[in-house]
C-alpha cells in the first residue's frame, strides 16, 4: 500500500510538470498580446513594457523563470489585475467555487442515488420511469436553462430567494447549488439504476434473500456497496470540476468565482492566470482520482492496491 | 499501468481544453470596438431634474467587469478610468455638460501665447488622510505615469508628443526629471507643451493625469493600490470593501473633498454582472438602479417604460484592406471600395437590427463630440460623407470591375463573434451581395483577439472595425488612418491626408477655426474622395434607469460617469 502510494505520488508530479509545460507553451500561441492597450504605443514603448513584464525574454528562458517560481508556489502576478499575485486572485474567488461545488455535489449524489434505487428496486413502475425521466431531463437539459429557470421563478417571480449576487450568505448560493446539482444528480440516478438492477440478479442477492435478509437490508448492506463503484468513478472527476467553478451559472447569478475567470483569463491574453487556472484544475483532478483509487478498497476489497496495476 | 495512462489522457484533454476554450470563448460584451480597454458615452439627457433629494442617499449600480487596478499611473480600462474619476480628481473634471471645468485647479489656467506653457493654481484641498494636495503630486503622479519603470500603457500613449520630452523619456533615452512639469511652489504647477495642443484642459480631467500622494505611494511600495486601504482619496467619494480582485466594493462620499457639500449621494454599492439577462432581472428586483441591455435582449427593452439610450462616441466602420501578403488586393481599386460602401442601408440596421439607440453614421467623427469655439457641432462642418446610394454603388461596382478586368470577386468580411455581430454580417452580406453583382461574401468571426492579431498581421479584406476616443478632439480619429498609423493597418496613404492632419498639429494648432476646415477636408477625403474606410454606425447603449435615480452625468470620452451630482429622489 504504502509503497503504491508512493508511486502514485511520484506519477502525479510527473503529470503536473507536463500539464504546466504543455499549458505553457500551448498559451504562448495564443493570438494576440497580455497588454491591452499594446496597439496605442510605438514600438520602442512596447519593448519597454515588454520588458517590464519579462514577455520579451526567449521563452524557454520565461518557461525556466516560471517553474522555478512554480517550484516555490509562487503563481505569478497577473497581468490584468495589476501588481496582483495569481495566488491572491485564486484564493479569493476559490471559495465561492468551491462552496457552490460542494453543496451541488452533495445534494446531486445524495438525491441522484436516492432516486436510482428506488428505480431500480421499482423496476417498471410509475417510480422507475418518473426517476429515470427526471435523470433525462437533468442530463440532456443543459444546467445554464435550469438556472434561468430557477431564476426566472423562484427569485423574480416568487421573490424566495435573490436572484443573484453573493452577498446574501447562505441564501444567494441556494438557486446555484441547485442547478449545478442537476448534471451529478442525473448522472448517480443513472449509474444506481442500472448498477442496482444488475447487482440485485446476481447470487449472491439471491442468498441473502434465501437466507431472509429484509428488502431493505438487502438494498442497503448488499447491493448498494457493490453498485456504487461505477458511480464513484465518474464522481471524481465531475466533482473536480464542479469545485473548480462553472462558467455558465457563475456568470448567470453573478458569483465571483473561479471558472469565469479562467475563460476571461483567456480571452484577455492573462498568461499567469491561464497556468494559475489550469493547475489549479489539475491539481484537484489528479487528488481526486487519487482518492478515488484508494476509495476502491475500502468500498470493495477485492480489488487489491499492493499490486499497483489496478 | 492503466490508470496512469488514463491520467497522462486525462492531463492531456485538460491542456486541450485550454486552447479549446480559448477558441470557443466567448466574451458577453456586445461587439467590441478597437479600444476595448476604454469604452466612451456620451450623455445629455441626465441633465438635473427637479425634485428634492431623499432622506436615505443610497444608490446600488451595476459594473460589467472587476477592477483591474486604481492606480492612475497603471490604469488603462474602462472600469478603472470609471472608479477613478469618481474618487480622484485632476486639474479639470468634466461637468454636467460635459465641459472641462478647474477642479484641483482653482480657476481657468493661464496659456501663455505660443500655447505651450500652462501655468495652474491649486485650490486647498486635501487627501482622504486629511494631508494637503499639492502641486508636487502631480508632478510626482505625471512622471511615475511615463517613467519606463512603472510599464504604465497609457502614460506614454497620453503624453507622447503633448507634455515636453515625454516621448524620450518613455523610450529610455531621458531621465523622467526632464518631464515637462514642474511645482513652482505647492500651489503652482507649470506645464509645459511639446506643441500647441487645442484640447489639452479636456486631458486634464483624465485619470492618467490624476495626481499622486508621493510619500503615501512610496510608504506602501508594491502594495500601493492593491485594495481601498492601500488607496488615498481626492475625490467625492471614498473606495471602500475593495479586496483588489474582487466583483463587488462601495463608493462612500468624502467628507474631506473640497465641495463636499455638493456631494450628496452617501453610499453607492456596486456589484460586477456580466450577464445581461441577470443584470435586468436584479433591477427589476428593486435591487439595483440601473441596468445595461445588451445587444441581443435590445430589441426587447427598447420599449420598456424605464428605457433610456445613452448616445456613445464609438463609431464602427469597414476597413477595406489594400494589401495582403505584399500583395494588392482588389479593395485596393477606389470604385471598388465606394461601391461596397455605398451599397448597404444604414437605417435598417440601426433600428431593427441593432435596436439600441445607434444611429447611422456617415462620418468617421461622431456626433455630439468635438465642437468649435462657438459651440458648433464638428458634424455640422463636415456633414454627411458616402451615403447610401443602391444604384451609384452599381456604377462604380461596374467600373471597379472593368478596371480589374473581372467578372466576380470573392470577399471576405470579418466580424466579431456575438450574436449580434453576426446577425449584422448577415446583413452586409445580403445587402452587399444583392445590390452588386458577382460580389460573393464569405463571414469570418472571431474573438477579439483573434481579430486583433488578424488586424496586425492584415490577414483579411473586409473587417468591421470601430473606435472610442481617448480626448476631446477630431483627431483621436483621424489621426487613426495617416500612413503608417499604428492603427491604419490595412496600407491605406494619401499625402494630401497626412499633410492636412500634420497642418492641425502644426501651423494651424493655434488656429480652430481653420484647424476644424482641416479636419473637414481631411474627412472628406478619407470617406468621399478615397472610401478608405465605409462608416456604418454609431453606437448607442440601452439602459434601464430606475425613474428616482437622477443627476447622472454621463461623459463622452475618458471615464464613462460622475456620479457627484447624482442623488435619489423620490424613492420612497
Amino acid at each position: 500500500m504504502v509503497k503504491y502510494i508512493g508511486k502514485r505520488l511520484v506519477y502525479m508530479f510527473l503529470t503536473m510538470f507536463l500539464i504546466a509545460t504543455a499549458t505553457f507553451f500551448l498559451m504562448q500561441t495564443l493570438p494576440g498580446s497580455p497588454i491591452a492597450s499594446y496597439s496605442k504605443l510605438n514600438e520602442s514603448q512596447r519593448a519597454i513594457v515588454e520588458k517590464k513584464y519579462g514577455i520579451d525574454k526567449p521563452k524557454p528562458v520565461q518557461y525556466a523563470i516560471y517553474m522555478k517560481n512554480l517550484a516555490k508556489g509562487d503563481l505569478g502576478t497577473s497581468f490584468v489585475f495589476k501588481g496582483k499575485s495569481v495566488n491572491d486572485l485564486l484564493s479569493t474567488r476559490l471559495k465561492p467555487s468551491m462552496v457552490l461545488g460542494a453543496q451541488a455535489m452533495v445534494f446531486g449524489t445524495l438525491i441522484g442515488i436516492l432516486l436510482g434505487m428506488l428505480a431500480a428496486l421499482r423496476q417498471n413502475t410509475f417510480w422507475d420511469y418518473g426517476s429515470t425521466f427526471l435523470a433525462i431531463l437533468g442530463s440532456s437539459i443543459p444546467s445554464f436553462v435550469f438556472a434561468s429557470l430557477l431564476q426566472y421563478w423562484v427569485a423574480s417571480q416568487w421573490h424566495l430567494l435573490p436572484v443573484g449576487l453573493w452577498n446574501d450568505g447562505w441564501k444567494s448560493s441556494i438557486l446555484p447549488s441547485i442547478a449545478l446539482a442537476m448534471g451529478p444528480l442525473a448522472m448517480a440516478a443513472r449509474f444506481i439504476r442500472t448498477e442496482m438492477i444488475e447487482v440485485l440478479s446476481s447470487d449472491y442477492i439471491t442468498l441473502a434473500k434465501a437466507k431472509g435478509a429484509n428488502g431493505f437490508e438487502i438494498a442497503f448492506k448488499h447491493a448498494f456497496r457493490n453498485a456504487l463503484i461505477p458511480l464513484i468513478t465518474v464522481l471524481g472527476p465531475v466533482t473536480a470540476g464542479l469545485v473548480t467553478g462553472s462558467l455558465v451559472i457563475e456568470q448567470i447569478f453573478a458569483i465571483p468565482g473561479i471558472g469565469e475567470q479562467f475563460v476571461s483569463s483567456i480571452m484577455t491574453n492573462d498568461h499567469a492566470t491561464i497556468m494559475g487556472t489550469t493547475l489549479l484544475f489539475s491539481v484537484f483532478l489528479i487528488v481526486v482520482i487519487f482518492i478515488v483509487d484508494i476509495l476502491y478498497g475500502i468500498i470493495d476489497p477485492r480489488i487489491r492496491l499492493s499490486g499497483g496495476k489496478g | 499501468m492503466k490508470r496512469n495512462k488514463m491520467l497522462l489522457l486525462l492531463a492531456l484533454s485538460l491542456v486541450l481544453s485550454v486552447v479549446l476554450a480559448a477558441c470557443g470563448g466567448k466574451d458577453k460584451t456586445e461587439e467590441k470596438d478597437a479600444t476595448p480597454n476604454k469604452e466612451s458615452d456620451k450623455g445629455t439627457e441626465q441633465k438635473e431634474e427637479a425634485g428634492e433629494p431623499d432622506a436615505e442617499q443610497v444608490l446600488n449600480l451595476i459594473e460589467s467587469a472587476a477592477i483591474p487596478s486604481v492606480d492612475s499611473a497603471i490604469v488603462e480600462d474602462a472600469v478603472g478610468f470609471n472608479v477613478l474619476n469618481n474618487v480622484n480628481e485632476g486639474l479639470y473634471r468634466l461637468n454636467l455638460e460635459n465641459v472641462a471645468e478647474p477642479a484641483m485647479a482653482a480657476e481657468e489656467a493661464e496659456v501663455s501665447e505660443d500655447g505651450l506653457t500652462y501655468t495652474f493654481k491649486l485650490r486647498d484641498a486635501k487627501w482622504s488622510d486629511g494631508t494637503d494636495v499639492t502641486a508636487h503630486d502631480f508632478v510626482f503622479a505625471w512622471q511615475r505615469a511615463i517613467d519606463p519603470a512603472t510599464g504604465s500603457p497609457y502614460g506614454p500613449f497620453m503624453m507622447s508628443g503633448v507634455i515636453e520630452n515625454a516621448t524620450a523619456i518613455s523610450e529610455e533615452k531621458m531621465d523622467k526629471s526632464e518631464l515637462g512639469v514642474v511645482a513652482e511652489d505647492d500651489k503652482t504647477l507649470v506645464v509645459t507643451l511639446e506643441r500647441p495642443v487645442p484640447y489639452f484642459l479636456s486631458l486634464m480631467s483624465f485619470g492618467t493625469f490624476y495626481p499622486q500622494n508621493e510619500a503615501f505611494v512610496t510608504a506602501k511600495g508594491d502594495a500601493y493600490a492593491t485594495n481601498s486601504d492601500n488607496l488615498l482619496y481626492n475625490g467625492p467619494f471614498v473606495l471602500t470593501e475593495w479586496d483588489g480582485t474582487g466583483d463587488s466594493w462601495v463608493y462612500k462620499k468624502n467628507e474631506q473633498y473640497w465641495d463636499a457639500e455638493n456631494v450628496k449621494l452617501d453610499t453607492i454599492n456596486v456589484d460586477v454582472v456580466k450577464d445581461s439577462a441577470t443584470a435586468i432581472k436584479l433591477y427589476n428586483d428593486g435591487k439595483k438602479d440601473r441596468a445595461g441591455v445588451s445587444g441581443d435582449l435590445a430589441l426587447q427593452y427598447s420599449t420598456h417604460a424605464e428605457a433610456i439610450v445613452q448616445p456613445e462616441t464609438s463609431v464602427f466602420y469597414f476597413k477595406f484592406n489594400q494589401e495582403k501578403d505584399g500583395k494588392e488586393t482588389p479593395l485596393a481599386n477606389v470604385n471598388i471600395r465606394k461601391a461596397i460602401a455605398k451599397s448597404f442601408q444604414k437605417e435598417d440596421l440601426a433600428d431593427v437590427i441593432l435596436a439600441n439607440g445607434s444611429i447611422p453614421a456617415n462620418f468617421l467623427v461622431p456626433t455630439d463630440f468635438a465642437f468649435d469655439e462657438s459651440g458648433k457641432d464638428f458634424r455640422d462642418i463636415s456633414g454627411d460623407l458616402l451615403v447610401y446610394d443602391a444604384e451609384e454603388a452599381k456604377e462604380y461596382w461596374q467600373k471597379g470591375l472593368d478596371e480589374l478586368g473581372v467578372t466576380e470577386l470573392e470577399l471576405e468580411i470579418l466580424g466579431g463573434d456575438t450574436e449580434l455581430s453576426k446577425k449584422m454580417d448577415e446583413y452586409f452580406k445580403a445587402q452587399l451581395e444583392g445590390n452588386l453583382e458577382g460580389l460573393s461574401i464569405k463571414l469570418k468571426e472571431v474573438p477579439f483577439s483573434v481579430r486583433l492579431d488578424l488586424d496586425t498581421n492584415q490577414q483579411y479584406d473586409i473587417q468591421v472595425s470601430g473606435w472610442g476616443p481617448d480626448f476631446q478632439d477630431p483627431i483621436s480619429f483621424l489621426d487613426l488612418f495617416v500612413t503608417d498609423g499604428t492603427n491604419n493597418l490595412m496600407s491605406y496613404s494619401n499625402p494630401e491626408y497626412d499633410a492636412l492632419i500634420e497642418s492641425s498639429k502644426d501651423e494651424l494648432a493655434l488656429d480652430p477655426a481653420a484647424r476644424y476646415d482641416a479636419f473637414a477636408k481631411a474627412e472628406k477625403i478619407l470617406i468621399e474622395d478615397d472610401a478608405a474606410i465605409a462608416p456604418i454606425y454609431q453606437r448607442g447603449l440601452l439602459q434601464l434607469q430606475k425613474p428616482y435615480f437622477k443627476g447622472l452625468a454621463v461623459h463622452p470620452f475618458g471615464a464613462d460617469y460622475s456620479y457627484k451630482w447624482a442623488y435619489i429622489s423620490g424613492k420612497e
